[in-house]
Parts: structure tokens; sequence; C-alpha cells
């Protein structure tokens, strides 16, 4: 499956720039790890040690939050839609 | 109408005129008291629209001062401004469009030994606030003393904002949206990343329709989603948020029952 993942402004800078990143899974743990792939530097700022999403990142799969559907075992499919939205603090 | 003077009803005639706001409405906005934690960014917008809807009673808490860097987007404040607190400034401008609100002014930073305090007597919190420890400590005090909040983030060019409110039973908290903060030094804040100052003026704006349909009670308050905007592509989307029934505040088995400080970490 081939998932258009959106990227947030503030973790652009761990993927060259872009915005949108094409990966490649059949759930988000794959998904993600597709993008550490491409993107080594991107891992850390998603992940936490024992391999679950940060806290303070969500990720919706078609606008729900994985983490009320299967986690990061949420499965995907061609065209969906992926985001990543970190929590954001300025005023 | 009895309960206008001649120039209320003339300020306020466009609303008066909305069969959804009408007399009834505008009255509530009057009686109202609304607390903006933050002058700043979102601050501005939301306490400028609130000013001119005729909020009775505006709350302004902000412990910083007008800097040259804030001009950008802090509309509140202007050049003269620079160097004066921003309580101030922000409760001049307000005073100076509309004589009918009381701006009461808070020279503090919220704490765990303030916040209860300083939200009583409002009606509605609104956070603008520009740091993850205040953001929690608004939520749970919120939570506990059963105020709605309405929540606004912005970043570079993207923005967050919900509305939380514990009478509604389907409300989440913000601890359900974000469970911990980030760790720190994980997440750069504005002034190491920079903010699209406009997009402060979209998202405070926002939260200023959400606090004024709260007080009339009308419309879909944005309880249960988040709705996020991306000036650069000027798009608008709502993801869910639902209540987690895990949450330590709000879930089925709480474990906090009172306000926690968290460390100066990140964000600020």
């Amino acid at each position: 499956m081939t998932v258009v993942v959106k990227i947030p402004t503030v973790l652009r800078k761990h993927t060259d720039g872009n915005a949108t990143i094409e990966a490649h899974g059949t759930n988000v743990k794959e998904l993600i790890h597709d993008i550490v792939r491409q993107y080594p530097d991107f891992k850390d700022r998603v992940l936490s040690d024992d391999g679950q999403l940060h806290r303070f990142i969500n990720v919706y799969a078609n606008d729900e939050d994985v983490r009320y559907l299967e986690g990061v075992d949420t499965k995907v499919t061609d065209g969906d839609t992926v985001a990543i939205l970190p929590a954001v603090a300025g005023g | 109408m009895g309960d206008f003077t001649e120039d209320q009803i003339y300020r306020y005639a466009r609303h008066i005129i909305l069969p959804e706001v009408g007399g009834t409405g505008q009255r509530k906005l009057l009686d109202a008291g609304v607390l903006v934690v933050g002058a700043g960014g979102l601050g501005s917008p939301v306490a400028l629209y609130l000013a001119a809807a005729g909020i009775g009673r505006i709350g302004l808490v902000d412990h910083d001062e007008v800097d040259l860097t804030n001009l950008q987007r802090q509309i509140l404040h202007a050049t003269a401004d620079v160097g004066r607190p921003k309580i101030d400034s922000g409760a001049e401008t307000i005073r100076a469009m509309n004589p009918d609100v009381d701006v009461v002014t808070f020279d503090e930073r919220l704490d765990s030994s303030n916040a209860l305090a300083t939200l009583q007597g409002f009606d509605v919190v609104v956070d603008g606030s520009d740091n993850f420890p205040t953001r929690y400590l608004l939520n749970d005090a919120c939570y506990l003393a059963s105020k709605p909040l309405v929540t606004g983030a912005i970043f570079r060019f993207e923005g967050q904002v919900t509305t939380f409110d514990r009478s509604r039973a389907e409300s989440p908290c913000y601890r359900c949206l974000f469970p911990t903060p980030p760790a720190p030094g994980t997440v750069p804040n504005c002034e190491q990343a920079g903010v699209f100052g406009a997009l402060a003026g979209t998202i405070g704006t926002i939260q200023a329709t959400e606090v004024i349909k709260l007080v009339c009670g009308i419309g879909t308050p944005l309880v249960g989603f988040l709705l996020l905007y991306d000036a650069l592509e000027i798009r608008f989307n709502r993801v869910r948020v639902k209540r987690d029934e895990a949450c330590p505040l709000c879930g089925t088995s709480p474990e906090i029952s009172e306000l926690i400080d968290y460390e100066e970490f990140c964000g600020r």
C-alpha cells in the first residue's frame, strides 16, 4: 500500500522540508518505519524507546486518532489519508 | 430593549438584528465574564473581538512586557507600548475600543497557587498562552472548576483550536488530546522557529467566535473536534478528539484532583 502521510511544519526539518511523504505499509507502524528508512532522524521525533508513538504526537488515519482505533497497528489502505500532529504551544 | 442604553442599541445593532443573537444574546454578552490567558498573538484578536462584541467583563492574564518583536502579530499593542506591561497596554486598547467593558488585569504567570482563584467569577476561559505548563494547568483548572475552555495554539504557519466543556458529556479535555507534554528540548518555540503573524488573527478570531457562541448559547461548538489550519495552503481540517476513559483528569478513574506545576521545559 502507498499512503500519503502529511508531515507538520515542526517535523519537516527531519524530512528535508517535505510536507507530504509517500510511504509504504499496511499499517501505521509500517508507514512510520518506511518514513524512518527514508529519513532516519524522524524516528526519535515520533517514537518512544518502546516503539510506541510519543504521547504528545497524534496520528490520524482518515481524521480519526489511531489511539482510539488500533494504535500503530491500525490498518491503512491505498487512498487513506494519514496525518501526524504534534502538540504545539505557541500563542 | 429597556436593558440597553441608546448608545448600546446603536453599538450592538448588527448583533441585535441577528435572530440568533438578538437583544437576549446581546444582554448575555454584556453580562458575561471571559478570562483571556495571554495578551499576545492569540489573546490580542480574542480580546479585541470580545471587547467589540460587548463582553461585559474581560480578564487579561499576562506577566510579560511588550517587546518590539511582538508587534508583527500582537495587535493589542502599538509601537509606543514597547516596554510596558502587556496587561496595561491591552487594557487600554480594550477600553478605547469599548467603554462598556470592565477590564480586569492579572499581572501574573498562572501556577497551581493562583489559577483557580484567577478563574473565579469568569464564565468562559480562553487559552492564548505560549507554553505547555500553562496549557496543562489551565486545562486542569478549568475542568476542576467546570469552566468551558477555548484553546488555541499556533506554530509557524499552522494553528490548532478546540473547545473543552465539562458540562457536555462527550467533551474531552486537553489531556485526552495530548496525554503528556513533550520532553524538554523536543519542541522548538515560536522565538526559535517563527510564527506567521496573520495566523494569530485567524486562530484567535475562531477562539473569539467560539466564546461568543458559548455565551449566547448558539450554534455548535468545536467540542470533540480539533480544527487544524494550514495558512500556507489556506486549508482547514477537522479531526475527532474523543474523551479518553483512561484520562488521568476526566476519565473514569481520575488520578488528578489538584493542580500540578510543570517545569519550564519546552515550548517556551
